[in-house]
């Protein structure tokens, strides 16, 4: 590929690599569209939790990778918010972009040169 | 606009489960032939750019917030069969590694933000570009107006599969006009990232963005000039 291409996937990616590692520490704070909605007609305390009323979200469970270590952006072991949230951000990004780039490398419609190695694979 | 685990019951999101698998391979058996040496790391990074804009929850009223979905914005750069291939790689790793959504709703999550947010996007860019100039500037028009909608209808998405399996017994019209409300307005801050990344792409690499190399129509052609084409040659 030409190396052009690269250079504004290189640019892209630092652009996200900046929104996910530092743009994200002054994102809101306050649930999504969904999880507000969805608390709708209960009562929540400070953390959050349902403490009454009836919603949809009353029957609520905790999710299976609470315990991972980048669970709600953040980083286990680290304690300082804003360093927490950037860094799970940028791995995030990273990660994301990794296995964005591998798997859709490897189901790629390859260039005709090798359609012929690949009797009848190339014809869709 | 996550499900959360426990919200939807268990057959309900079984059934959406296998749906989004199916739709997923479907995906991947189509999408293959827009995926050349060009889109395939242009499709990693706007997988990484959704992730990376998801995490920015922009406040659209007093103690509520939205995200991007990002169905349009992938259709715009990689086109719609690959599109969702993204939004369901970001959707996939915010449930393993960051605990975003329940893994039991991992099949309503993908059908709402990666089937059906990608799938209306299409639709409605396709359908824009018809009478809008394939410019920077109409890009921007056609990604804010698809970008509306489609966030609507991915809310729907949700509100029908509430419909099917909620576990709490509530007034569906009130979920339904509330989940609609409050996504227009999401959808507007949607639809203002979608236009300026779209534009931005569209005026330094024209090239790489899918909705400017397909889509075409040809002035004058109508739906019936196409398959006789097709059968001439």
């Amino acid at each position: 590929m030409k190396r052009r291409t690269w250079l504004f996937i290189g640019a892209g990616l630092l652009v996200a690599l900046l929104l996910a590692g530092v743009v994200s520490n002054f994102a809101s704070g306050s649930p999504d569209g969904l999880d507000h909605t969805a608390r709708d007609g209960c009562t929540t305390n400070a953390e959050g939790e349902i403490t009454g009323g009836t919603c949809m979200a009353q029957e609520e469970k905790d999710h299976e990778t609470a315990d991972s270590p980048l669970a709600d952006y953040g980083i286990k072991g680290i304690d300082n918010e804003y360093l927490a949230t950037g860094l799970s951000g940028a791995l995030g990004v990273l990660i994301t972009f990794g296995i964005g780039v591998g798997v859709f490398w490897l189901v790629r419609r390859r260039g005709p040169e090798r359609a012929g190695s690949e009797t009848g694979a190339g014809s869709d | 606009m996550h499900i959360a685990n426990g919200i939807v019951n268990a057959q309900v999101s079984a059934v959406f489960a296998v749906m989004a698998v199916v739709a997923l391979a479907l995906c991947v058996a189509r999408g293959r032939a827009d995926l050349d040496d060009r889109l395939a790391p242009m499709a990693g990074l706007v997988a990484a750019f959704i992730f990376a804009v998801q995490m920015l929850n922009f406040q659209v009223l007093p103690g509520v917030s939205g995200h991007l979905l990002g169905g349009t914005l992938a259709v715009m750069l990689v086109g719609p069969w690959v599109g969702a291939l993204c939004v369901s790689t970001v959707l996939i790793i915010q449930c393993l590694l960051f605990a975003d959504g329940g893994l039991t709703a991992l099949g309503l999550n993908i059908t709402n933000m990666a089937v059906i947010g990608t799938a209306a996007g299409y639709l409605l860019v396709a359908g824009l570009l018809r009478v809008l100039p394939k410019t920077p500037t109409g890009l921007a028009v056609t990604g804010f107006i698809a970008s509306v909608i489609g966030v609507v209808i991915a809310s729907q998405g949700f509100v029908l599969q509430y419909w099917l399996g909620g576990t709490t017994d509530l007034s569906m019209p009130t979920i339904a006009g509330t989940m609609a409300g409050v996504h227009t307005l999401i959808g507007v801050g949607e639809g203002l990232i979608t236009a300026t990344t779209v534009a931005t792409v569209a005026r330094v690499r024209p090239d790489l963005v899918f909705a400017l190399r397909r889509f075409r129509t040809r002035p004058g052609s109508t739906a019936g000039v196409t398959p006789a084409m097709r059968s001439a040659t």
